[in-house]
């Protein structure tokens, strides 16, 4: 690890400021995955800013219904507090299948959504990548891809989102506060995460000294009420998803009304289903019509085949994972 | 050449000052720099929770903790659960109930135990509660196997653990 | 034969060390804390077959806090044990992706791992072989990792097999496995006057005296009091231990730590090497074998050969006139493999109890039944008598307690709440041997029976059992016996491994104990004292002796995701007298988790193109978590065999894991149709396979 000061300010201003003068420094929340890209050399900062003074730890309800999420709250905070568990069951079911106890205690919410690719690859700085270098070529598209991208990845990365609280907040059509050297806005979570294109290294469209302040999560729809997070691993806890989805569902005289589908573990970016989504609305809400909506939206699915482990696989465990989730909601047996 | 930031901790109940590498982890501060080897170094990447200690009463991983972070701080080791010298439910159920073998996981599991039990009481949810909706859990052995997951044990004494968290959370 | 009398024996005598263990407080080796100590942080390297060219140290050097570099251009010469492994540091040549090149010693880790990272090394990079192909070039290894002859035949089975009215065919996979204990090998090395003074985490305190002092030509004192887990790694010693006692001799008075890395242990202490197993059985209508064929093909290391014996429980698990084993080795330029927790069985009961398992279905038979009739009255190879088998018995009794006659035997039939449930049997042999060379010492001294041997506790509890042993063997309570382990100060003890420990340390007290007796009565006087070497079994070669078990698993696969859950294991073994329930329970039980752990989730991946394993953290390779491991249940029969030794006991470190992978493996089956010949078995496999539906 190479040698770094550290800064704490009192003031979330302060904290931007510091990071536009100097480009090379970092925020620290929770630091669960910054400490470990440090410890790997992944990252070198010259600085790092701690923002555990200048972030809100509370969850606060404004007046229009909005449940505002203090980018400092700890994941397990989150995931307990009860108008989240009973408002947005995905989203607490979400936090708590991913890491452990221990992690989700010093993991926070705006943290959780900047976590980094698990891809070995980019972990392993002997091994080339192109999302740590661009000057350097993907080593996963020919080597360990069990557990990569089958959509919307490029030639340059095929790494996937681990965080699993991103994909249940696209379910819920979050918002997140963000506090920049130009001042604060609001980025619709949908379009906060990227998917890699030509440049890898850019996992957000966060720009430096961006400071991600809280996330908004709107009056829930009742397909969101009526929600749930589903993760398969090969282990049964304290694993990263092989695919995960986030669903909500609203059934009306046996047809679909509303219906929302994230999916983890597929892409660069929690994957909003909108196809499947769009050919369900209107539908019975029966397992064929899930399963033809969820095949439609893998259309444009392309795994990877390689002899250490592809991930074709992904397609019919997408499927039946999705399939499985909408039948739960809509009162079957997932 | 680093410049060093003064540190005070409360380790154990007992307060502590030195000066830290800002790259300094919570866990060698203890370890390397106050002789505290109760948290042990598993993997020092957060996967497998051996150098767990209870930080301001939550279990953290101390390995992904950067000491100057926790500055003024009330670190809790296995070693401090009872610092009158006397026992501690967990660690006397992990004893009863021969919930280890090897012993290196051991005073990670114990603290994870000790902050599982809390959370459970506090009515924390995890991902084995069946009823997210609800405000109180029954940490039955499907509950505490989820709630310990964090913490490996490569002798596998999980059956054990199991045992003496439930042991332990009913006193 | 008739066993020695138990009054602490059998019973369940509390871990001794416990209190210190609960607290933290039992110290390992890396957690020796002296003034001065300096940190070791190793340079290893980056290709994986070549020659160093150049090193460059100057910038690490010239980082403030760092007091020494190490180089092969600098490090003190190494004797020659003949073990490739420990010449750290003595030349160019580079053997493995991830081969110790330098060490730099520090004031502080921070500063040692920064300044690991700025030493320049170049290297003349040679072509090399990483990724295991069983169908490249292999050769015929000159004996396996457990001493035996690679290749073993009995009569003619291929005319057997041609001739045979029902055969199966079929190959099995193991990948690459890594121990993974908790605690990371550890040393802390100084130097003082010419001696080496050792703190390791070790299986074998003596072992690793012996080899420290040949290489270094040097007297040498190790303690090992306490280690956190070893399942083989920890045995022989790697080179790590050697840097950091090679480095510690360029600053003596210093002491100097390395605790390796978690991504180290993926690269220089060994591991589980892959297999593929050919095996071949062919039988009569009523099960009976005519011939057993199990023909493997191991991965080993170019540079030290270690070949997985894994065809050798075929040698002796099932009846057949006719039969073959063979093993052959494909070289690879990778750290070399080692013993990992049970070598040999754990795999090669994979093979062979799957190949058993699609036996009865082609025969359309319960596999316990073909089993049964197929158990040997004699060893099938070498015609010993067994001095006990218990494994008809571990089948009916696990049987009858796991409910097996209540599923119906058809595949893919019970669905229950979207889960597939399925239920497989698998069983398993470790042998139980004696290993020589230990010597116990019993002082009276202070009303106490002080019992001194070199041994090592590394959760197994040998401090706790040894009290008991020791106890009855002297008629007195546990109360009145002191043992001490784990230190080169006391007399020899052999290594903890091979499921031998505990026999071979208490045969040793046992003797040590009698001639105490002997000697000095019922009323000995303080500073009395006893000692023994550990007495050859006179019943070695008159009988075949091993553990037994029959493994149970019910499987539950999901429907939609393929997602595949174990709800409950049992084990019903036959491994003589348990000397503590409460630790020997806990034992069979981690070892059953092992085999969990080994079918659903273990494989360390090679990538070729960088010659290293790509998963090399404990978030990529999967060890079972607590929430893996649902109902457990390790149970034995009684069984009295006095010949194996005084305690009749037959050893149970390694026993608990086998055959466990296969019965996952056939439950899986038995739960979907699907039969998965490869391991770990994750839903992929089950996903793409058109059966699963």
């Amino acid at each position: 690890m190479k040698p770094f000061t550290y800064a704490r300010p009192d003031e979330a201003s302060d904290a931007v400021a510091a990071l536009v003068a100097d480009p090379d420094a970092r925020f620290l929340a929770g630091g669960t995955n910054l400490l470990d890209h440090l410890k790997l050399g992944v990252v070198e900062p010259s600085q790092l800013v701690d923002v555990n003074r200048v972030t809100s730890t509370e969850i606060t309800e404004l007046d229009d219904g909005t449940l505002r999420i203090g980018a400092g709250v700890a994941n397990s905070d989150l995931a307990a507090d009860s108008r989240v568990r009973r408002r947005y069951p995905a989203v607490a079911a979400a936090i708590l299948a991913g890491a452990s106890g221990q992690l989700r205690n010093m993991a926070s919410t705006g943290g959780n959504l900047l976590q980094r690719t698990r891809c070995p690859y980019f972990a392993d700085a002997t091994t080339p990548c192109t999302k740590r270098s661009l000057d350097e070529a993907c080593s996963a598209r020919e080597g360990w891809a069990r557990y990569h991208a089958i959509l919307g990845a490029s030639e340059s990365c095929i790494a996937t989102h681990p965080s699993d609280l991103a994909v249940a907040l696209v379910a819920v059509d979050a918002q997140v506060q963000v506090l920049g050297p130009d001042g604060a806005r609001t980025i619709p979570i949908g379009e906060f995460h990227r998917l890699p294109g030509d440049d890898p290294t850019r996992d957000t469209v966060l720009e430096h000294g961006d400071l991600v302040t809280a996330v908004d999560l709107p009056a829930p729809a009742p397909a969101v009420t009526n929600s749930t997070y589903r993760k398969v691993r090969d282990r049964a806890s304290y694993a990263f998803a092989l695919v995960s989805v986030a669903a909500g569902l609203e059934v009306r005289d046996g047809v679909v009304a509303d219906v929302r589908i994230a999916l983890g573990g597929v892409a660069h970016k929690p994957w909003r289903a909108t196809t499947a989504e769009a050919a369900l609305r209107g539908r019975p809400a029966t397992d064929e019509e899930f399963r033809a909506a969820i095949t439609a939206e893998l259309e444009a699915a392309e795994p990877v085949e390689s002899p250490l482990g592809g991930n074709a696989y992904k397609i019919p465990l997408v499927t039946g994972t999705v399939v499985s989730t909408l039948r739960g909601l809509a009162g079957g047996t997932s | 050449m680093t410049t060093t930031i003064p540190l005070s901790i409360t380790v154990d109940g007992e307060q502590r000052d030195l000066d830290v590498d800002p790259r300094t982890t919570l866990l060698d501060a203890l370890r390397e720099r106050l002789a505290v080897t109760t948290p042990k170094k598993g993997c020092d990447h957060g996967q497998c929770g051996a150098c767990t200690v209870l930080v301001d009463g939550r279990r953290v991983l101390s390995c992904l903790t950067l000491a100057v972070a926790k500055d003024g701080a009330d670190v809790v080791t296995a070693n401090g659960l009872a610092p009158d010298g006397g026992s501690h439910p967990v660690t006397e159920a992990f004893l009863a109930n021969d919930a280890f073998q090897c012993g290196y996981c051991t005073p990670g599991q114990v603290c994870s135990a000790v902050g599982a039990i809390d959370e459970a009481r506090r009515g924390m949810p995890s991902a084995a509660t069946a009823d997210l909706a609800g405000d109180d859990v029954v940490l039955d052995r499907a509950e505490i196997a989820e709630r310990m997951s964090g913490n490996l044990c490569r002798c596998a004494a999980y059956v054990n653990i199991v045992t003496a968290v439930e042991e332990a959370a009913s006193r | 034969m008739t066993t020695m009398d138990a009054r602490s024996m059998g019973t369940s005598v509390r871990r001794i060390e416990g209190p210190d263990k609960v607290t933290g407080t039992a110290p390992y080796a890396g957690d020796t804390v002296a003034d001065g100590t300096l940190v070791l942080y190793p340079v290893q390297a980056t290709v994986a077959r070549g020659e160093i060219t150049a090193i460059d140290t100057s910038a690490a050097t010239a980082l403030p806090g760092v007091a020494a570099v190490v180089t092969h251009l600098d490090a003190p010469r190494l004797a020659d044990d003949g073990d490739p492994e420990h010449r750290v540091l003595q030349g160019t040549t580079v053997h493995h992706r991830g081969q110790y090149v330098a060490a730099v010693l520090a004031d502080h880790a921070e500063v040692a791992a920064e300044a690991a990272r700025l030493v320049v090394v170049s290297y003349d990079e040679a072509p090399s072989t990483t990724g295991f192909d069983p169908d490249g070039g292999s050769y015929t290894p000159s004996a396996l990792g457990n001493g035996q002859a690679p290749d073993s035949v009995v009569g003619d089975p291929d005319a057997a097999l041609a001739a045979a009215p029902v055969v199966v065919k079929a190959s099995y996979a193991t990948p690459m496995e890594h121990h993974n204990p908790m605690e990371p090998h550890a040393t802390t090395a100084t130097w003082v006057d010419g001696r080496a003074i050792v703190h390791e985490a070790s299986q074998g305190a003596d072992l690793a005296r012996q080899t420290l002092a040949t290489l270094f030509d040097a007297e040498v004192e190790v303690s090992s009091p306490h280690v956190g887990g070893g399942f083989g790694t920890k045995g022989f010693l790697h080179a790590g231990t050697v840097l950091a006692v090679l480095a510690a001799r360029t600053v003596p008075g210093r002491p100097v730590r390395f605790a390796l890395g978690r991504r180290q242990m993926f690269e220089t202490v060994g591991y589980r090497p892959a297999t593929v197993q050919h095996m071949a059985l062919g039988a009569e209508a009523d099960g009976r074998l005519d011939a057993l064929v199990h023909d493997v093909v191991g991965a080993t290391a170019r540079y030290k050969e270690f070949v997985e014996p894994a065809g050798g429980s075929s040698r002796s698990m099932y009846a057949a006139p006719h039969r073959r084993t063979s093993h052959r080795a494909v070289p690879l330029d990778l750290d070399a493999p080692t013993y990992m927790r049970a070598p040999g069985e754990a795999p090669g009961s994979f093979g062979l109890e799957c190949a058993m398992d699609e036996l009865a279905v082609a025969l359309d038979m319960d596999p316990i039944e073909l089993r049964v009739r197929n158990e040997p009255s004699v060893h099938p190879e070498n015609g010993l008598p067994f001095s006990s088998r218990g494994l008809v018995e571990c089948l009916r009794t696990g049987a009858e307690r796991f409910g097996w006659s209540t599923w119906d035997r058809a595949p893919r039939r019970r669905l229950v709440d979207g889960w597939w449930h399925g239920v497989g049997v698998g069983c398993g042999t470790f042998p139980a041997f004696r290993m020589p060379g230990s010597t116990a010492e019993i002082t009276f001294t202070g009303g106490r029976y002080v019992v001194a041997i070199g041994a090592a506790d590394i959760g197994q509890g040998a401090r706790t059992v040894l009290t008991q042993i020791a106890a009855d063997a002297l008629g007195v309570d546990v109360g009145s016996i002191e043992v001490e382990i784990g230190s080169t100060s006391l007399p020899v003890g052999s290594i903890a491994g091979g499921s031998a420990g505990t026999a071979s340390w208490g045969s040793t007290v046992v003797e040590a104990a009698d001639r105490f007796r002997d000697k000095y009565g019922e009323d000995p006087d303080d500073g009395d004292h006893a000692d023994a070497a550990t007495p050859d079994n006179p019943w070695a070669e008159e009988f075949a002796m091993a553990a037994y078990v029959a493994q149970f698993a019910e499987v539950a696969v999901h429907a939609d995701t393929g997602e595949i859950r174990v709800p409950r294991l049992l084990g019903t073994f036959g491994v003589g007298r348990i000397l503590n329930p409460t630790l020997g329970r806990s034992q069979l039980q981690g070892g059953m988790v092992w085999g969990l752990s080994m079918a659903l989730h273990e494989e360390s991946v090679v990538d070729p193109r960088f010659g290293e394993v790509i998963n090399h953290d404990l978030a990529g390779y999967h060890i079972a978590a607590n929430a893996d491991v649902r109902e457990i249940d390790a149970q034995w029969i009684d069984e009295d065999d006095g010949y194996v030794n005084p305690m009749g006991a037959k050893g149970i470190g390694e026993i608990g894991i086998v055959g466990v992978a296969a019965a996952i493996a056939n439950a899986t089956y038995h739960a979907t149709g699907v039969r998965v010949r490869s391991l770990p078995i994750t839903c992929d496999d089950l996903l793409t396979d058109p059966a699963f539906g």
